[in-house]
């Protein structure tokens, strides 16, 4: 599987060619308002996509094994930030060393090696079962059920959702040889583009919360104009995908759902747990999972949506 | 240099690992001379607070540790002199004075970490204080005590467990303080507790 494709180099420019004409835009601001705080927020977080840019077309360009790497390095920031904010105890120490250092680098190479039979298993079957079997060894009960399932849930959402990404490289679609790259490029593009504009929309003409006890940004205007402008992208890129223009539409859609109800539900644990970002890792954006909680949902539907409908084996 | 190239592949471990977000809260970075007092749950707390500190002020701040613990072996006599250029100190009070390598540190102008706690807790919360650090800071009075909480990295190495896990730990820089003339030792050890804990998280 080569990643180095005409469309690959086109959307890159692209994206770089937006982000420059944002940095241009953020200057201006800067300028006209120096101690604008929204304003510094909004630099910062674009420095922040050149930097995310930068890396993810870094790893594009350079293959297959490079991009696997990338995310796994992304499941393993999530998965830390995941479990920090975890009830886990003393006696959890093996099954989160399990997680990281066993659980993560075997799903990513089940990716690298192309085993679906397993990598599509892996973690729902053994790591499940066992994650709740080391707990048990380690005899403390205190919170069993609550500790056990945070460590599977980490483990579920951060590494097993998250590698779907990667994993749509697997697959084989009649027609599309070599191409599936691109499959990749489309679900990470239309989810982080949704994010934005709902964002963008909610800003402009927000007016009616829809989950004020959930998460208090969101709103009907930003939902519905995001999610829409995010299947029209879609349908405009239907030509890097194997989907006619309706499909990509619709699929697009989907995609742009389940992302806001990804950020949904990643949203309600930051509540209980009194958080507002799970980290600072990312300036102006906070974490890695505030930054992909809504393709953690996306990414494993897309792919079997792709699978089942449209590839053969 | 072998001990910088360690040090600084130390430091990007503990980052993959923890994360180790630095807040100033209290005070800046400031190469003036400060004895670090922080709360000490783990093997990771000075890596940790070193990883916080730019690299200049990290040059002139030295660790004070346990001489026993960090003497056995040739592994971490090695760590403990030429990576952390620790001041080490005996615990069990059979020389007069066990204070005094760091006090020597401190009238060199050298920066100290210390764990006023005199042991690694088993967690979230402060131990009681030893009196060192209230003696230290009767001796120099002129020296800002840094109160420091690392949080969470009892939870990255646990007593009783060889092998990190990864969590995120945050290192939080207080409001220096320092030794009024005449104050009782109790009195300063509860200021000490006090300012620690106000930057306890939650």
């Amino acid at each position: 599987m080569d990643t180095r494709i005409r469309e690959v180099y086109w959307i890159l420019g692209s994206l770089l060619t937006a982000v420059s004409i944002a940095s241009l835009i953020g200057f201006i601001l800067q300028r006209r308002r120096p101690d604008n705080s929204a304003v510094e927020n909004l630099n910062a977080r674009i420095r922040a996509w050149w930097v995310m840019i930068l890396i993810g077309g870094g790893a594009l360009l350079a293959g297959r094994i490079a991009v696997i790497l990338l995310f796994a390095l992304i499941s393993f920031l999530a998965l830390r930030e995941f479990v920090t904010q975890a009830p886990v105890r003393r006696a959890d120490h093996s099954a989160l060393f399990a997680c990281f250092f066993i659980a993560l680098p075997m799903q990513y190479a089940l990716i690298g090696a192309d085993k679906y039979g397993l990598f599509s298993i892996f973690i729902p079957v053994y790591g499940f079962l066992g994650l709740a079997v080391i707990a048990a060894l380690f005899t403390d009960t205190t919170r069993f059920l609550d500790r056990t399932a945070a460590t599977q849930w980490g483990l579920i959402v951060c590494v097993y959702c998250v590698s779907h990404i990667p994993a749509l490289m697997t697959l084989r679609i009649p027609g599309y040889e070599r191409r599936t790259t691109l499959l990749m490029v489309f679900l990470v593009l239309i989810t982080q583009i949704s994010d934005i504009m709902q964002y963008v929309w909610g800003k402009l003409f927000g007016r009616h919360p829809l989950f004020p006890a959930v998460s208090p940004k969101k709103t009907v205007e930003g939902l519905v104009g995001g999610i829409l402008s995010a299947a029209l992208l879609g349908a405009l890129l239907w030509q890097i995908t194997p989907f006619k223009i309706w499909q990509a539409g619709l699929i697009a859609l989907l995609i742009a759902m389940l992302g806001f109800l990804g950020g949904l539900v990643m949203s309600a644990i930051k509540r209980d747990r009194g958080i507002k970002d799970w980290s600072q890792l990312i300036e102006g954006h906070g974490g890695m999972l505030d930054r992909i909680d809504s393709l953690c949902f996306s990414a494993p539907v897309f792919f079997h949506l792709t699978r089942y409908f449209f590839s053969q084996s | 240099m072998i001990a910088r190239f360690i040090e600084g592949l130390l430091i990007v471990l503990v980052r993959l690992l923890a994360g180790a977000h630095a807040r100033w809260q209290g005070c800046g970075q400031s190469p003036e001379q400060r004895i670090y007092v922080a709360n000490h749950t783990s093997h990771l707390d000075v890596v940790l607070l070193f990883s916080a500190l730019p690299e200049p002020l990290r040059h002139r701040t030295r660790p004070v540790a346990a001489a026993e613990y960090w003497t056995a072996g040739p592994l971490r006599r090695y760590l403990i002199h030429s990576i952390f250029r620790g001041v080490l100190i005996e615990r069990d009070r059979s020389r007069l004075n066990p204070l005094e390598p760091a006090a020597s540190a401190l009238r060199q102008g050298d920066s100290l970490i210390f764990f006023p706690e005199g042991t690694r807790g088993p967690g979230e919360d402060l131990q009681p204080l030893k009196p060192g650090i209230f003696l230290l800071a009767s001796w120099f009075p002129g020296v800002d005590i840094v109160p420091v909480w690392i949080d969470n990295s009892y939870r990255i190495l646990p007593k009783g467990f060889a092998i990190p896990v990864p969590l995120l730990c945050s290192i939080t820089f207080g409001t220096p303080l320092r030794f009024i003339e005449g104050q009782q030792q109790m009195e300063f050890l509860a200021e000490v507790r006090k300012a620690l804990e106000a930057l306890q998280p939650h």
